[in-house]
């Protein structure tokens, strides 16, 4: 089980937690906002992008070619950015906190 | 006019030899000629470079075939650039993600049901004309959130609302859409209720108050960019399982992959070959000149073929788990309807997959645009099949 916090724009904070799946599911699925999802998770469309805390980036990992070339055209991209759609939910992830880009 | 009835589930990629040997193409359109950008990556940097490839030139020019000639109200926010174009989207944005809402997604059931109840009630039939046609005029009604009787106007118009037999664009015919618009502007004026048009009466963009000429120029478009892309989508789908009626099974024993298969479909027909920017000054693309006041075109169509980013670009394959189509646009002007599009796809498909044991295909025309070098198979003019009820 993976308890995460997202930040979302309005800076609410969201508590959420699941043990499967991707995280941008986790935070469809809880409504959390900025996080839209519209491709489902294919990483076509980028409404899934949040920011990981610096001290957290390298245990999630540096995102495969396809997402990077997503992130590079995005306005609001920052060395810390990724799609969350491309992050699995396992114990790895349990106690980060993420910012919502959008 | 083609007649067939095997291998209509096939889509050539019809720009594969241009994209390797120079990642462009050329086309003429009413002496405005259009050099195509054909590779993913490269229509993705012009789609995201909005000060060089505008899309705030002359009303109609950013349209392969143009329709300067045909009209003057500005489409919106379709021929808006930066930052005007960023207060139109964060206004219409959420009225366009109403479709995951559980109450639209109920009635959009609905209607659906009730097509295919329809389709398993007739011998044969056109899924143009007869299928995708009323479906997407009857969903539409849920998008604008009017009466569902105002489909039956649209669906009369018929597929050829913007043109008419043997001349592409038809001003004459493109006049009963502008007309029929305005009339319902200012049925709202009249009788304000709860329908996109109200809405936009009473709405600022920007810190200005919509203009009745915006409120057109937005309501033309929804009519305009969500009917052949819809009508071919669904169509084309229908096709698809016609010949691999295996995959509709799968999806019924397996729902799970209900999205990747319909990003799949999606990348795979690409609904809308292209859309054109105007350069606002002289620069290049793949080493190739483009000279200021020219057009390019993003070819979504070639992008999602390319075999740089897609393994066996050609297959339909249900297991793409990551798949970075272009087919509903990238960047910027990405495509305000396609939350309703892909709720439409999601549901159609898994519908289909629950009821239909078998697609006939009877006869087929195949729509196959002539874009000057490229002939491309968009979709079809008519389809004509049986379903055989589960
Ligand atoms: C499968 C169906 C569809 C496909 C493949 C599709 C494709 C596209 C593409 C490629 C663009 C980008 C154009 C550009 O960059 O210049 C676009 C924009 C747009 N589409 Fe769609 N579309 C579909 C359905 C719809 C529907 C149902 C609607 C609304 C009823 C719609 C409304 C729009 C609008 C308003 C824009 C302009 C957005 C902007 O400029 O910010 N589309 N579409
Ligand atoms: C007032 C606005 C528009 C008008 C008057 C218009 C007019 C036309 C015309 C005349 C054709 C037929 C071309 C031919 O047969 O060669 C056409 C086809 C098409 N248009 Fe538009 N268009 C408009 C806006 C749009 C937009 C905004 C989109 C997408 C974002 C779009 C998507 C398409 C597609 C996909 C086709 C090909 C359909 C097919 O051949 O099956 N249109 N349109
Ligand atoms: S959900 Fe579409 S890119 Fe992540």
């Amino acid at each position: 089980m993976a308890k995460v916090i997202f930040i979302t724009k309005k800076n609410d904070a969201v508590e959420v937690e699941g043990d499967s799946g991707s995280l941008m599911e986790l935070a469809t699925a809880n409504g959390v906002s900025g996080i839209d999802g519209d491709c489902g998770g294919v990483c076509s469309c980028a409404t899934c992008h949040i920011y990981v805390a610096p001290n957290d980036f390298e245990k999630i990992g540096q995102p495969e070619e396809i997402e990077s070339d997503m992130l590079e055209l995005d306005d609001n991209v920052t060395q810390y950015s990724r799609l969350c759609c491309q992050i699995e939910v396992t114990e790895a992830i349990d106690g980060m906190t993420f910012v919502v880009a959008n | 006019m083609t007649s067939k009835v095997t291998g209509i589930s096939e889509f050539p990629d019809a720009f594969a030899q241009q994209r390797r040997v120079t990642g462009m193409g050329q086309m003429d359109d009413q002496n405005d000629p259009v050099n195509m950008i054909l590779g993913l990556k490269d229509v993705r940097k012009a789609a995201h470079n909005c000060a060089v490839f505008q899309s705030g030139a002359k009303p109609g020019r950013i349209v392969i075939p143009s329709e300067v000639a045909i009209r003057e109200t500005r489409q919106i926010p379709f021929e808006v650039d930066p930052p005007e174009h960023g207060g139109f989207r964060e206004l219409l944005n959420p009225w366009f993600k109403r479709p995951l809402d559980e109450c639209y997604q109920a009635r959009l059931q609905t209607i659906i049901d009730e097509t295919i109840e329809n389709a398993f009630k007739a011998e044969s039939f056109d899924v143009v004309s007869q299928f995708a046609l009323p479906l997407q005029s009857k969903a539409l009604t849920l998008l604008l959130n009017t009466s569902m009787d105002k489909a039956q106007t649209w669906i009369d118009w018929g597929t050829h609302v913007f043109r008419s037999e043997g001349s592409d664009l038809d001003g004459d015919k493109a006049n009963i859409l502008y007309n029929y618009i305005d009339e319902q502007i200012e049925n709202a004026i009249l009788n304000p209720g709860d329908d996109l048009y109200s809405v936009l009466l009473n709405s600022e963009a920007n810190g200005k108050k919509l203009s009745k000429e915006e409120i057109k120029g937005v309501m033309i478009l929804t009519f305009a960019g969500g009917r052949d892309t819809v009508i071919n989508a669904i169509t084309n789908s229908i096709a698809y399982f016609s010949e691999n009626i295996s995959d509709l099974k799968r999806i019924d024993d397996q729902p799970e992959i209900l999205n990747r298969a319909v990003e799949e479909l999606i990348r795979y027909f690409s609904p809308l070959t292209q859309m054109g920017r105007v350069a606002t000054q002289d620069t290049s693309v793949c080493e190739h000149a483009i000279k200021a006041d020219t057009r390019v075109s993003l070819c979504w169509a070639s992008a999602n073929r390319d075999e740089k980013v897609f393994k066996d670009p050609n297959n339909v394959d249900f297991d793409r788990k990551v798949n970075p189509h272009i087919s509903f646009g990238f960047s910027h002007h990405n495509c305000l309807g396609a939350t309703h599009a892909r709720q439409i796809l999601r549901q159609l498909v898994l519908s289909l997959a629950n009821k239909v044991a078998q697609i006939e295909t009877i006869k087929a025309d195949e729509n196959i645009e002539k874009l000057g070098e490229f002939s491309r198979k968009v979709g079809f003019n008519s389809l004509h099949v049986s379903f055989k009820s589960k």
